[in-house]
């Protein structure tokens, strides 16, 4: 029964369309550089109903152009809605490694920066009847022999790999030893940690939960700055190894737009991620809030593109 | 039996309310109907629906989802068979043969075969399913890249078979096909190969756009050009639709050994439909009587029986893994994962526990859909037949555009169709010269995958060779495949022997 407020407000809108002085813009285009089904999808899709649960937005086109690490979707964007104030790009920690490996004619620098909206952090699981029972006993074996060690995780030069990288570096350890095994998308390389294939395995923590609570892994440590709220599990930083990385997620703007109209983008977004659509998806699927704008969040990507770039060439990735 | 008895006890009870049996059937109808389309996929579609179903209570949202995606593998092989467009992985070996028998105007009992032994292979796996599923899922975890490295090695052994009369000239095609697999983003380091800075290139070429080239675009042309003014004017192809007593007769072997090399291939990670489908075929190949073989390659019901199954039982399969340890195994599967998400249900360990109703429901739910669409298919079967009674340029125009719109549909990405059409030039040549185009597919799946496999058993391993035969598993795997590769030259030469002396 939704749809009957609407209707009545879509009467009313056709019966004095002078006296609305609501601004409902008429079509909103959000573009996922993912297939239909995955993050970034989600994300675009999620934030489209919003806008149009929030009466911001009439239409809302979610365009879906995989590929790449998301660059290609990205170039498409930049080409097709340059000076289109009512379009956002998502994007997110993986576009930054994917520009950086795949030497993309595209970067952040020709898009607009809006908000970073949400994020995940890592955690790094062992089999349940593994030796090692603490992050420090795990770290110490990649001490003493880096090869014997074998990390699950993501694809090659992607959130889980830096973090992966980023501990070796922290315990002395040079970030091309690690024993880095990818896997594409979440099912194999859960196997391959069930099944005892890889020594240890990095993944977001909502991807993890439930083998964790049923005691099929053993979660070592997390990478956020403080302990998630209500996971307990040790921050890697608390157990000495200080890395703080989370796989974030944002939402970007057209080239060339004026900064009224970037302004007027965040607070779009910054509404439509209150509405009542957009929180209730965030607490079914564990999202972690990061919100950030404008400055900061600027400040926030450039030092990311920094420390993933470092990263990237240390564990001899892509270039 | 704790399985059965859930399953009458709660399963069936909660798949037979009206509610929830017109959701799967409307499941499998719109599932039908999209894998006749190629190039839509179940992925696609599952994910097309997740916010649609958010209205809908869990388990019939569920059950309306496993109802597509089990249609869109009923349906693939109608327009594989019909129209030689294969618009997903799982039903490219169902156009060898199947397309063949459709040319020779039995389009019906290839699509009959189709329709039954999905039916018979899907009913046998999830029979399975309900009896063993926490077993099988925890025993095909054990199988790590070693072993899957020997799987790949035995499965290139096994098909040799499809490498046609002429080694020199399967072997080129294999090795085209492997080349082709190199293209794009190595997982381990990765680099990029072969994609000569073109961003389109970075993530592969996807094996529909081959084999839909392959087969529709290149067999297009060769007809246009070679067949065209030799059969003039109208002719029916539609022959009869069902099958006769023979046909049964030839299907119901292929059927259950389609099972057999399907079902276990759906519950290893990474297992997949391409290669269970491919292995049947061979299979049925190698075992089929001498006046059986002389029709391989111009349409053998074997040929379609069997894969067929394999496909089907495969599908059902994945949801071993996916219920009982929440691993995806497939495209589809992963996006049913996010759909359990999207209702705060995590498949895995827990599952049969916190949701019974579920579960049991969504397997219930998966035995009736199987009867569902075995009678939605079958009187299909008619209906599509007379596609082929439409005069050959509209039918082989339409096949075109099929097949063009099909792999747009996979990126939206004007790259695909010019690879499309290269690549349909390209099988138009090697039919021209005679080249079989079986191999460059398996080349394309099973290429990637073993050097997926082997890289990262070496990687895990630290170099150590030795590891292949260190594994029971593959050390079994790898002695198979010696003994196919020797034992029928050597019995061969013996009857040489027999009758010399």
């Amino acid at each position: 029964m939704r749809k009957l407020p609407r209707l009545i407000a879509t009467c009313l809108l056709a019966l004095a369309p002078i006296t609305i002085s609501y601004a409902e813009i008429e079509q909103f285009k959000i573009m996922a550089p993912a297939n239909p089904g995955g993050g970034w999808d989600t994300i675009a899709r999620t934030l489209g109903d919003a806008l149009k649960a929030n009466g911001q937005a009439k239409n809302v086109v979610v365009e879906n152009k995989a590929g790449a690490g998301g660059t290609i979707g990205m170039a498409q964007f930049i080409n097709n809605e340059k000076g289109n104030p009512n379009a956002l790009l998502v994007a997110g920690a993986i576009t930054v490694g994917a520009i950086e490996t795949s030497k993309s004619p595209v970067n952040f620098s020709m898009v607009a920066p809006i908000a970073r909206l949400m994020g995940e952090y890592d955690v790094v699981v062992v089999p349940e009847d593994s030796p090692y029972k603490t992050l420090t006993e795990l770290m110490d074996a990649v001490k003493k022999d880096p090869g014997s060690v074998s990390f699950g995780g993501g694809s090659a030069g992607g959130v889980d790999h830096i973090i992966a990288g980023l501990m070796a570096e922290k315990v002395g350890v040079e970030g091309s030893k690690v024993n880095y095994i990818p896997f594409a998308g979440g099912g194999e390389g859960k196997a391959a940690i069930l099944g005892g294939q890889v020594t240890a395995y990095l993944s977001g923590y909502g991807e993890l939960a439930d083998l964790i609570t049923a005691k099929k892994v053993r979660a070592l440590g997390v990478s956020s700055d403080k302990k998630i709220d209500g996971v307990d599990i040790p921050t890697m930083k608390e157990q000495g190894v200080d890395v703080v990385m989370a796989n974030w997620r944002a939402v970007f703007g057209a080239p060339d737009i004026t900064d009224e109209q970037k302004a007027a983008l965040t607070k779009l977004v910054e509404e439509a991620v209150k509405s009542k659509t957009w929180q209730d998806k965030a607490k079914a699927s564990q999202w972690t809030d990061m919100m950030m704008t404008g400055d900061d969040f600027k400040k926030f990507l450039e030092e990311e593109q920094k420390v993933t770039a470092e990263t990237l060439k240390k564990l001899k990735i892509g270039g | 039996m704790d399985g059965l008895h859930d399953l009458f006890t709660v399963g069936f009870a909660t798949a037979l309310t009206y509610q929830n049996l017109l959701w799967a059937l409307i499941g499998c109808t719109l599932g039908t109907a999209i894998g006749v389309l190629p190039g839509v996929g179940p992925a696609v579609t599952v994910a097309l629906l997740l916010p649609v179903t958010q209205s809908i209570d869990p388990t019939g949202a569920l059950i309306m989802l496993a109802g597509v995606y089990y249609g869109a593998m009923f349906g693939g092989s109608t327009t594989s068979i019909l129209l030689n467009t294969p618009g997903e992985a799982g039903s490219i070996v169902s156009a060898l043969e199947g397309n063949k028998m459709a040319k020779a105007g039995r389009g019906g009992p290839a699509l009959s075969t189709a329709a039954i032994g999905s039916f018979v292979a899907g009913t046998i796996a999830t029979l399975l399913l309900t009896l063993l599923a926490p077993i099988i899922a925890n025993l095909t975890l054990k199988l790590g890249p070693v072993e899957m490295f020997a799987l790949m090695v035995l499965t290139f052994a096994a098909v040799s078979a499809v490498l046609g009369n002429s080694p020199l000239k399967g072997v080129i095609s294999l090795l085209i096909g492997l080349a082709i697999g190199l293209i794009g983003i190595e997982q381990q380091s990765g680099q990029a190969r072969f994609t000569f800075g073109f961003a389109p290139l970075l993530d592969g070429i996807d094996i529909v756009v081959i084999a839909m080239g392959l087969f529709a675009i290149g067999e297009t042309l060769y007809t246009a050009t070679y067949e065209n003014h030799l059969k003039a004017g109208v002719e029916s192809l539609a022959g009869r639709f069902w099958m006769n007593k023979e046909e049964w007769k030839r299907s119901w072997k292929p059927w259950l050994r389609g099972t057999a090399i399907g079902f276990p291939f759906g519950t290893i990670p990474a297992g997949g439909t391409e290669m269970p489908t491919f292995l049947s075929y061979s299979a049925e190949r190698k075992l089929a009587p001498p006046e059986v073989k002389e029709e391989f390659g111009k349409g053998a019901i074997e040929g379609v029986a069997g894969p067929e199954a394999a496909n089907n039982a495969a599908v059902t399969g994945t949801l071993i893994p996916l219920l009982t340890l929440g691993i995806p195994t497939s495209a589809t599967a992963a996006i049913m994962l996010a759909a359990f998400q999207q209702y705060n249900i995590a498949p895995g360990p827990l599952l049969f526990d916190t949701n019974p109703e579920l579960v049991w429901g969504l397997i219930a739910s998966l035995y009736i859909g199987n009867v569902m669409l075995l009678v939605l298919n079958l009187p299909l079967v008619g209906l599509w037949v007379q596609l082929l009674k439409v005069p050959r340029p509209l039918l082989y125009g339409g096949i075109v555009v099929l097949a063009t719109m099909g792999a747009y549909a996979l990126r939206q990405n004007w790259f695909d169709l010019l690879l499309l059409y290269i690549v349909g030039l390209m099988g138009f040549l090697m039919r021209r010269y005679e080249f079989p185009v079986v191999p460059l597919v398996v080349g394309l799946i099973v290429g990637p995958m073993a050097e997926k496999f082997f890289r990262r058993a070496m990687s895990i391993n630290q170099g150590d060779l030795t590891v292949f035969l260190k594994h029971p598993v593959s050390l079994i795997l790898l002695l198979i495949t010696l003994a196919i590769l020797i034992v029928p030259p050597l019995l061969k030469r013996r009857q040489a022997l027999l009758k010399v002396s």
